[in-house]
C-alpha cells in the first residue's frame, strides 16, 4: 500500500483500539482527506472524533493539549509544517514542558503530524523543513518515516507514546508503495533502520533522502562502492549507537539532510561523530543539505536545487577519491525536476 | 446565601489573604527564589468561584494563581514548598510559583505565559463534552489575556462546539505597569466584545463576593444543562506590585489615590461586614477563623522551610515520561459517546 494509505490505516486502527484517540486538522474531513490520509475516518468514527478545525493553529494545539490532559490522545495535522509555526507557543511552552515543569505529574500524549512540502512551486512558505527546530526542544519527540511500513508503525508508536511527538511526513513520499504488516505493528521510536548493509561508507539519511540514498547505493555497486545506508527515522531521540557502530565500521560518513544546512540535524550528527569517533574516521565527515535560503517557486530557479540520487552518489565518489564518471548520466536529475514523479499534477 | 456557605466564603477569603501576606512578609528573606504574583485585593473572585465549582470541575490559571489554586482546594503546604523550590513542592521544585498543579483538587495547572492555559481549559472542556459528563472547565485569567490572539481562537472554538468552559476574567485594570487604556480601545467593554465572539458574557463587581458567587452559580447551572461556554468579567484591583511583595504606587504608573479608593472596597472587609450586619457570623467568629488560619499557615511555612531541596540531578529529570498516569478526570468513554 502507499505511504498515505499506511497512515490512514494507522489512524483507523488507533481510533478503533482506543476511544480516546481523536483526529483533527484543516481539511480533516474534506473530500481530499489530507492527501488521502484521513479518508473514511469521519464516516467510521463520527464528527466528534474526526473533525475539521478553524484556522486557529495555536489554540487548536492548546486544545489538543487540554484534551490530552483530560485523558484523550489527540492527533492534530498540519497540511504544511509552515502552518505549525503559528502554534509554537503551545507546542514548545506547554506540550514539550508540561511533564517537566509539573514535576512529572502528567505528560501530554499528543501527536502533531506535519507535512513537508517540496517542489511544484510550493515556494518559500510551503516548503520549509524545520525539523531541527523541533528536534532541538527537550520534551518533544520527532520522527520522520521513509517507508509505508514505518509510516504506519511510527504513527502508531507516536499516538500511544506518553510524550508529545512531532510526526514529519514528506509530501513526496505519500505515493510511495511498500509492504505493510497487518494489524497493530509499531515501530519503536528511537532506533534507526539499517536500510542497506555496507562497508565502504556510512550514509546517514532521513525522510525522502533515504529513498534517494538507496537509489544512489544501487548505482554505486556498479562503481565498486559498498554503501551502508542508515534510515534515521527518529530525530529526537537520535540513535547514536547505530550511527557510531556504522562509522566505526566504515570510517567514512555522509549525512543527508532535507533541511537547510546551518543549524541542521546533520550538523549535530557530524559534531558528535567528530567529538566522539574521531579515531575511527579516515576522511573528514561530510553532509549534503539544502542551501541556507528559502525555497524559490519558479521551475527555473529550482533546477538542480534538490538533493537527488545523482548528487548523493557523486558526493560519495568524491569522498572516496574517485572520478564522477557516469554518475550523472546513470542518475540524471529527473525531468521534470520539481515533482516526485510524472503522476504528480499538483496543485498541492 | 446560607450561613454555612457565607462562613466558608469568608474563611476562604481570609485564608487566601493570610497566605499571600505571609508570602509577602517572608519574601525579603530571599528564600523564596522565584517571581511571585500576589492576589492581595482580589480574593473574592477566587474564593467565590472556587466555592461554586465542584471538586470534579477542572481549573487552569496563569501567573497570578495562588488564590485560584487554594480556592479550588489545592494543597497549601505543597504550594508553599514549591515556591521555596523544595522537593516536596507540588512540582518537586521544578515549576515555582508560576507553575502550580494539584490534580486531586481539579487544579490542572497554571503557567507563566499570558493566555497560555486558555486553550488548555477549552481542551479539557472538549474532553468533558466528548465523555458526556456535566463537569465544567474553568479558565481563570486577567484583562490582558483577551488581547492575545489565542484567546480569540479559544473562545471561538468554545462557542463553535458549545463546550462547557467558564472564562473567569479578573479585570484589575493593569498588565504589569500598563493601564487598560494603552492596550484596549477606550469604551470597549471586554464582556461585550466576548459576547460578539459567541460566548454569553456578563460583568460584575469582583469585590462583592456574594455577587460573584451568584453570577458564577447561574453560569454553571446553564453550562451543566448543555448551555455551552460562559464568560464572566469581574472588576477588581491588585494592591501590591505586579510581581513581588511590595507596594509600588510611588513609582508613578498609577495614583495612590486610586489605590486608596480600591482599598476602601476591600473585598474581605466588605464581606465580613455584610455578614456581621446580616447576623450570619457572630462577633468573635472572625477571630476563631483567623486563629485556625494562623495555625494552618504556620505549620505550612514550617513544612516548606524544613523540606529538602531537590538534588541537582533533578535538573534533567522528567524531560520525558515513560508512562501515562491515570488522572482524576473521569474518563468516561462510554460506548454511546463514540458511535454515530
Amino acid at each position: 500500500m502507499t505511504f498515505a494509505e499506511a497512515i490512514n490505516q494507522a489512524l483507523g486502527l488507533a481510533m478503533a483500539m482506543d476511544p480516546g484517540v481523536v483526529c483533527y486538522g484543516l481539511g480533516a474531513d474534506d473530500p481530499k482527506a489530507i492527501f488521502g490520509t484521513t479518508m473514511g475516518l469521519q464516516d467510521q468514527f463520527g464528527p466528534d472524533r474526526v473533525f475539521d478545525m478553524p484556522t486557529s493553529e495555536n489554540a487548536m494545539t492548546g486544545i489538543g493539549i487540554g484534551a490530552a490532559l483530560y485523558g484523550l490522545r489527540p492527533i492534530m495535522t498540519h497540511q504544511r509544517l509552515d502552518f505549525a509555526l503559528l502554534s509554537m507557543d503551545q507546542l514548545v511552552n506547554n506540550a514539550a514542558k508540561w511533564n517537566y515543569m509539573f514535576g512529572g505529574a502528567r505528560s501530554v500524549p499528543i501527536t502533531i503530524r506535519m507535512i513537508l512540502g517540496r517542489g511544484w512551486g510550493q515556494g518559500p512558505t510551503h516548503s520549509q523543513n524545520l525539523q531541527a527546530w523541533f528536534a532541538h526542544i527537550p520534551g518533544l519527540k520527532v520522527v520522520t518515516p521513509s517507508t509505508p511500513e514505518d509510516a504506519k508503525g511510527l504513527l502508531l508508536a507516536s499516538i500511544f507514546d506518553p510524550n508529545p511527538v512531532v510526526f514529519l511526513e514528506h509530501r513526496w513520499l505519500h505515493n510511495a508503495v511498500g509492504e505493510v504488516p497487518e494489524g497493530d505493528v509499531r515501530t519503536p521510536i528511537g532506533p534507526a533502520r539499517v536500510a542497506r548493509i555496507g562497508k565502504d561508507i556510512t550514509v546517514v539519511a532521513m525522510s525522502y533522502l533515504t529513498v534517494e540514498a538507496l537509489h544512489a547505493a544501487k548505482y554505486l555497486e556498479s562503481r565498486g562502492v559498498d554503501c551502508e545506508v542508515l534510515d534515521l527515522r527518529s530525530l529526537n531521540p537520535i540513535d547514536w549507537s547505530a550511527i557510531f557502530a556504522s562509522v566505526d565500521k566504515t570510517g567514512r560518513v555522509l549525512v543527508l539532510d532535507p533541511g537547510a544546512a546551518t543549524g541542521s540535524v546533520a550538523g549535530e550528527i557530524i559534531a558528535r561523530i567528530a567529538m566522539e569517533r574521531m579515531p575511527s574516521l579516515t576522511v573528514p565527515p561530510a553532509r549534503l543539505a539544502m542551501p541556507d535560503a528559502p525555497e524559490p517557486t519558479s521551475f527555473g530557479a529550482t533546477k538542480g536545487l534538490y538533493i537527488r540520487a545523482g548528487n548523493v552518489a557523486a558526493k560519495v565518489l568524491n569522498i572516496l577519491g574517485h572520478d564522477a564518471g557516469d554518475v550523472f548520466s546513470k542518475l540524471p536529475e529527473p525531468t521534470p525536476h520539481d515533482v516526485p514523479g510524472a503522476w504528480f499534477k499538483g496543485p498541492f | 446565601m446560607s450561613p454555612e456557605l457565607a462562613r466558608a466564603l469568608l474563611f476562604q477569603m481570609r485564608r487566601i489573604r493570610a497566605v499571600e501576606e505571609g508570602i509577602a512578609d517572608r519574601y525579603p528573606a530571599g528564600t523564596m527564589r522565584c517571581p511571585v504574583h500576589l492576589s492581595i485585593g482580589q480574593e473574592a473572585v477566587a474564593a467565590a468561584v472556587g466555592l461554586a465549582l465542584r471538586r470534579d470541575d477542572l481549573a487552569v490559571s496563569g501567573h497570578r494563581a495562588h488564590a485560584h489554586y487554594l480556592a479550588k482546594g489545592g494543597n497549601l503546604p505543597a504550594m508553599l514548598a514549591e515556591i521555596y523550590g523544595k522537593l516536596t513542592g507540588c512540582c518537586g521544585g521544578k515549576g515555582g510559583s508560576m507553575h502550580l498543579i494539584d490534580e486531586s483538587a481539579g487544579f490542572m495547572g497554571s503557567t507563566a505565559i499570558v493566555a497560555g492555559t486558555v486553550p488548555i481549559g477549552v481542551g479539557l472542556a472538549y474532553g468533558m463534552k466528548l465523555s458526556g459528563t456535566d463537569q465544567v472547565s474553568c479558565v481563570f485569567h486577567g484583562d490582558a489575556v483577551v488581547e492575545a490572539g489565542v484567546f480569540f481562537e479559544s473562545a471561538s472554538f468554545a462557542a463553535l462546539k458549545q463546550l462547557p468552559v467558564l472564562f473567569v476574567c479578573e479585570n484589575n485594570l493593569y498588565s504589569v505597569y500598563s493601564p487598560l487604556r494603552v492596550r484596549q480601545p477606550a469604551g470597549r467593554s471586554i464582556a461585550r466584545m466576548v459576547e460578539g465572539l459567541g460566548v454569553p458574557a456578563a460583568s460584575g463587581d469582583g469585590n462583592d463576593a456574594a455577587a460573584v458567587y451568584e453570577m458564577t452559580q447561574e453560569a454553571l447551572a446553564a453550562m451543566r444543562a448543555g448551555g455551552g461556554p460562559r464568560f464572566l468579567e469581574f472588576s477588581t484591583y491588585r494592591w501590591r506590585e505586579h510581581c513581588g511583595p511590595a507596594f509600588d504606587n510611588d513609582i508613578g504608573y498609577r495614583a495612590e489615590t486610586e489605590f486608596l479608593e480600591w482599598k476602601e472596597k476591600d473585598p474581605v472587609v466588605r464581606f465580613e461586614k455584610a455578614l456581621r450586619d446580616g447576623g450570619l457570623v457572630r462577633a468573635g467568629e472572625k477571630d476563631e477563623m483567623d486563629a485556625a488560619i494562623e495555625r494552618e499557615l504556620g505549620a505550612a511555612f514550617e513544612f516548606a522551610e524544613d523540606s529538602p531541596f531537590p538534588d541537582p540531578s533533578a535538573a534533567c529529570s522528567d524531560v520525558y515520561a515513560t508512562e501515562i498516569r491515570p488522572g482524576p478526570a473521569p474518563v468516561v468513554m462510554g460506548e454511546q459517546s463514540w458511535r454515530q
